[in-house]
């Protein structure tokens, strides 16, 4: 693929508020995740809850959109000077030729479970004032980002689950390949509900404590909560030496079951193959990898084959998940956000939480922080349904 | 700018229409359409395990997947896809919802797995064996087009093949109520980089803000109107008259998406 330029991004998640707030708790390998005290919730589990998504306000002619997954959205849109970045593409490009890309997998699903408890006694109606298509719906979060900016090109919510907003880059990039856009606001967004608390509770997927990836104790996710954005266009002719690019993207899907991943990882290699050779690079020309890493036993073991059988073990790699949580549908672009950080920052995360790497995991695994001028990184996130989605991001230089 | 593609191969099920020759002949007024309600087949290509656990949408999307892979002559599973739907599966979402509203808050974890958006995708995957990519989308009312341009600039930045799918299940009360879409209804399309033997016909989208095409007979028009995927239907209908032309489909409020058809048979 032609790389792309990463014009502007931020996040905002659990370990901080904006780019460098987050560039500051993965300096310090804080972790952001507190025993479990959402809304009415009764579970013991850790989550990644985002300071200040109930206090943000949403503008006075989106109020409809009102939910706490685009109050969330809303704060993070706020950072880093993100907004006034996108309206400068716009003027640039016209407002019709940037597309709106944006991954969710619960959207503002958490709207419609509060709605349910306020049904009405005798006909069971949900409440007047519960808009479901501005709120709950998957495509919300994305209409609510394009209003906000401000514009009428192309735009959906991609919902593959946990890889949403990794694949919101291809298809980001599928279009300004052809033609159809100039540019793109890409992203994920995911908040906390309890249809993911209390569903992964059942699947008997989430840790009594903070998750740690590839630890030999490890034994379920913390579920976090993140928005991160990304403004795409093409590389200009000159381009500054630390402007993050992305790559290549792979996808694949694993064709084996809807909740468990492939157990050698197949459709992991498959994804992180076909990056590769999107980006035209060799396996040896990837300094690091920022794993799916989810701390599920399945999920961390068929990983690390996957890793191993394309890359070797030699190769440096670790999870954010023991800082951030696993934030789902927004994990993809959370940790898109992660890398362009590491890359200028000179910094690889080592895993936050794992103490005892698995000595069954041959992936080299990252435990502490380590400074390196990397050039290129993979990152990867992979969700039930089977859907896999690699993407490579470089330094310019 | 415009993108383009060739279309192998079609699908369609919705309330009185089972299939493409008999959508076909309805959109071109060969024969008198009369709405029945959805008759929606068993998966027999998934496992019987998987088969018990899936709800009407899955039922839905496997069945327009497999007339539009057969209609384009491929193995199932043999192409990348793009699924888009409006909402996903209102079913499965009610009876978590209300578990959740109960003190107990007790979710059955095979109702979790599948409440997400791309349950369908999945058992598609997992039904044929397909390991090509597959991405899956939502844009409330606008998801038949988005997913006809993520599925075009596929086919025009990849130059792969491409089954594409939109479809849309009704959603129960209370639900309902806030999203009134009546019955199930999906059309799919296989679109090619290059003419083959397959081809019936070629397609160019573009971006416009000319107003959309509505359908003359007054219960298609309905249809279309009632059930997001349906938007696709003036698409289908130049498709099925053998002359093409050119059709504008609804997408997203005032943006809107111009499709020039031309025959190939």
């Amino acid at each position: 693929m032609n790389p792309l330029l990463l014009k502007s991004f931020t996040a905002s998640s659990c370990i901080g508020v904006g780019c460098s707030a987050i560039a500051a708790s993965l300096a310090r390998g804080r972790s952001g995740l507190v025993p479990c005290g959402f809304e009415t919730v009764c579970l013991e589990t850790y989550i990644g809850e985002v300071a200040g998504v109930d206090a943000q306000t949403l503008p006075a002619s989106l109020q409809s959109y009102d939910c706490r997954n685009n109050r969330l959205a809303e704060l993070a849109l706020r950072q880093d000077g993100f907004l006034a970045t996108v309206a400068d593409a716009a003027t640039r490009w016209g407002r019709d030729r940037l597309g709106v890309f944006i991954g969710t997998s619960t959207s503002g699903i958490l709207q419609t479970e509060l709605a349910y408890r306020e049904r009405a006694p005798d006909t069971g109606e949900l409440p007047p004032e519960f808009h479901y298509g501005t709120t709950h719906n998957s495509f919300s979060v994305a209409d609510y980002v394009r209003r906000r900016c401000g514009l009428t090109g192309p735009a959906a919510a991609v919902s593959c689950a946990c890889a949403s907003s990794a694949k919101v880059f291809a298809s980001a990039q599928r279009m300004i390949e052809a033609g159809l856009i100039d540019a793109a606001v890409v992203g994920g967004v995911d908040s906390l509900c309890l249809t993911t608390l209390y569903g992964f509770h059942s699947l008997q997927l989430t840790s009594r404590l903070p998750c740690r990836p590839f630890d030999r104790s490890r034994d379920g996710i913390s579920i976090g909560e993140a928005a991160a954005f990304v403004l795409l266009e093409r590389v200009p002719r000159a381009a500054d030496e630390d402007a993050v690019l992305l790559l290549g993207v792979g996808e694949s899907s694993d064709a084996h079951h809807i909740s468990a991943p492939h157990p050698e990882g197949l459709g992991a290699r498959l994804a992180m193959q076909a990056a590769l050779t999107s980006a035209a690079l060799e396996p040896a020309q990837i300094d690091y990898i920022n794993l799916h890493g989810t701390a599920t036993p399945s999920n961390d073991r068929s990983e690390s084959q996957a890793v191993t059988s394309v890359f070797g073990q030699a190769l440096p790699c670790s999870s954010t998940k023991g800082a951030t949580g696993h934030t789902l549908g927004a994990a993809g672009a959370l940790e898109a956000v992660i890398c362009a950080i590491s890359l200028q920052a000179e910094l690889l995360p080592g895993g936050t939480n794992t103490r005892d790497v698995d000595p069954q995991l041959s992936a080299y695994y990252l435990t502490e922080n380590r400074r390196y001028p990397a050039q290129r990184l993979l990152s990867n996130s992979f969700g039930f349904g089977g859907a896999n989605c690699s993407l490579i991001f470089g330094l310019a230089r | 700018m415009s993108a383009l593609a060739y279309v192998d191969g079609i699908g369609v099920l919705g309330p009185g229409l089972a299939g493409w020759p008999d959508t076909a002949a309805c959109l071109t007024g060969a024969n008198a359409y009369a709405p029945a309600a959805t008759i929606l087949p068993m998966p027999h290509l998934l496992p019987p395990a998987e088969r018990r656990r899936t709800g009407r949408v899955v039922k839905l999307a496997l069945a327009v997947a497999l007339e539009t892979v057969a209609h384009a002559d491929l193995n199932p599973g043999a192409t990348a896809s793009v699924f888009s739907s409006s909402g996903g599966d209102g079913h499965n979402c009610h009876e978590i919802c209300a578990a959740l509203a109960e003190p107990g808050r007790v979710i059955s974890p095979t109702r979790f797995s599948n409440s997400v958006h791309n349950a369908a995708a999945g058992y598609w995957s997992i039904a044929t064996g397909a390991m090509a990519p597959s991405n899956v989308l939502c844009a409330f009312d606008a998801s038949f087009a988005a997913g006809l341009l993520e599925a075009l600039a596929q086919v025009a930045a990849e130059r792969r093949s491409v089954l594409m799918i939109a479809y849309d299940t009704e959603y129960p009360a209370p639900l309902h109520a806030k999203r009134p879409i009546p019955d199930a209804f999906a059309i799919g399309l296989l679109l090619s980089a290059a003419h083959s033997r397959a081809t019936l016909a070629s397609l160019k989208a573009s971006l416009t803000d000319a107003p959309a095409e509505t359908l003359r007979e007054p219960r298609l028009e309905l249809l279309r109107t009632s059930i997001p995927a349906a938007r696709g239907l003036p698409l289908l209908r130049r498709l099925a008259l053998a002359e093409g032309g050119e059709t504008v489909l609804d997408y997203l409020g005032d943006t809107r998406v111009r499709v020039a058809v031309a025959s190939c048979r």
